[in-house]
């Protein structure tokens, strides 16, 4: 299972507190795991990426195992403590005012 | 007994405040929707348990929600507002042309007759339609891709269809307002639109007297006189009596005829109400007094209403969308500001009375009359 921890307003939306888990099949990539999380929230769909490009919203920022994963490719694996579920994949509203 | 629910958006969330008919004890629910914006909320006239709201975010983007219990609990519903086509271009703020690119709902402008269609006015200027409950949106692409349309510029606030009008005596007739365009009428549904701004005056635009172009802030129509409609624009608040074809000012004696909102008296179709602004640069009431201005000549002849409301140190404003009639028998008059008031009047504006104080910048009020 893969670990994501949503921004406090989208756990306010999804109805979830604290960490949600996905099931991934295949590889673990960015695109998988959002797509995961979507389909167990479908209220999510279009507060993270683009409902149709799949674009990273601008002020929505990805993190891992402390680096910024916003601006790498979408396919690409996930980190392995983020495939073992040791770590978790996080989804951060850019600090950007307000 | 009669009873009021009013809807108020508000920058971080929503309000629902509701009272019996007499208006004076109020019951205050919320933030719905904490710590997002909540352009506007508007209820079904057709079922007005079912509610629907606007919620947005710079970071998460644009959500609607649903309720179908008068906004005890709400449900996200179809979030995906598509430009139908290949979207083009509208004028940037330098003239430069600028992609159409959706950034929120402004306006809910829910059917008179069926509460699963509602229609939404959204930035970049569109206007979108949904028949099922707003799971799904369809734009109604003949508005922006009317033939001005390339011309079009964004207002201050953005390029905002804020705006709708259901005309329920003309079948298929509608009105849009968009900023900074004009005014635009359709009479098949929504299909196809025309300008209606033969009469409007911009300074600050090339040709003054150009058929789009005018910032345009509100439109307001009195259901039992369908063809005459008020208009705050930017500057001057003007009236047409053949249905938008032709615009005359009726700023008459107000202190200033620079506002945002109007609004007609629920009995009186020549009882028109709004709020005096200083000027585009200050956006706060002229001597720091804020007064509603009322007319019940239908425009030209306005007399200051101040009993209740705050005649020193005022420095608030009152959005487009943030004023609203009620109708019971003694019509109800509210407004929010942003500085997070929002005024009751239960005798159609002779005398107010806060019924809040201290919430969020206010964005919208809406009110429901429940029998």
């Amino acid at each position: 299972m893969i670990r994501v921890v949503l921004p406090a307003h989208l756990r306010v939306l999804a109805k979830v507190d604290g960490e949600v888990t996905v099931q991934v099949t295949g590889a673990v990539t960015q695109r998988a795991v959002l797509d995961a999380l979507e389909a167990s929230y479908p209220m999510l769909r279009g507060t993270i990426r683009d409902q149709r490009s799949g674009k990273r919203r601008a002020f929505v920022r990805f993190f891992a195992c402390q680096e910024d994963l916003s601006h790498e490719p979408p396919d690409d694996p996930l980190p392995e403590p983020v495939v073992a579920g040791t770590e978790p994949y996080l989804i951060v509203g850019a600090m950007a005012g307000g | 007994m009669s009873s009021v629910r009013v809807l108020v958006g508000t920058r971080k969330g929503a309000f629902v405040l509701t009272s019996d008919g007499k208006r004076e004890q109020w019951d205050v629910s919320g933030p719905h929707f904490p710590g997002w914006e909540i352009y506007h909320v508007k209820g079904s006239p057709a079922d007005p348990s079912r509610l629907y709201a606007s919620q947005s975010s710079g970071w998460f983007g644009q959500l609607i929600q649903r309720s179908d219990d008068g906004g005890a609990s709400w449900e996200p519903v179809g979030n995906e507002f598509r430009y139908d086509g290949e979207p083009g271009t509208h004028q940037w703020y330098d003239g430069t042309p600028h992609p159409w690119e959706f950034a929120r709902v402004w306006h809910l402008e829910p059917s008179p007759d069926d509460p699963d269609t509602v229609y939404a006015g959204v930035e970049d200027a569109g206007l979108f339609k949904s028949t099922d409950g707003g799971r799904s949106w369809q734009e109604l692409p003949g508005l922006r891709t009317h033939k001005s349309g390339p011309s079009w510029q964004p207002g201050a606030g953005g390029m905002c269809l804020h705006t709708i009008i259901l005309d329920r005596s003309a079948p298929g007739r509608m009105f849009a307002a968009i900023s900074a365009a004009g005014a635009f009428r359709s009479d098949d549904g929504g299909g196809t639109w025309q300008p209606v701004n033969q009469g409007l005056h911009s300074e600050g635009i090339p040709d003054e007297d150009a058929e789009v172009g005018h910032c345009v802030h509100r439109i307001a129509q009195h259901p039992d006189r369908p063809s005459v409609l008020y208009m705050q624009k930017h500057w001057d608040v003007m009236r047409s009596d053949d249905a938008g074809e032709h615009w005359h000012e009726v700023s008459g004696n107000l202190p200033t005829d620079f506002g945002f909102p109007i609004d007609v008296h629920a009995h009186e179709p020549d009882t028109v109400y709004v709020v005096p602004i200083t000027s585009d640069s200050y956006h706060f009431p002229p001597e720091g007094k804020l007064r509603v201005y009322r007319s019940k000549t239908g425009g030209d002849e306005w007399e200051p209403l101040t009993s209740g409301l705050p005649q020193r140190d005022c420095y608030v404003n009152v959005l487009r969308d943030a004023m609203a009639v009620d109708s019971l028998d003694a019509c109800g008059v509210y407004f929010g500001t942003t500085g997070g008031q929002v005024y009751v009047s239960a005798d159609a504006g002779d005398n107010w009375a806060p019924i809040v104080r201290d919430l969020p910048a206010v964005l919208s009020v809406e009110v429901q009359t429940l029998s």
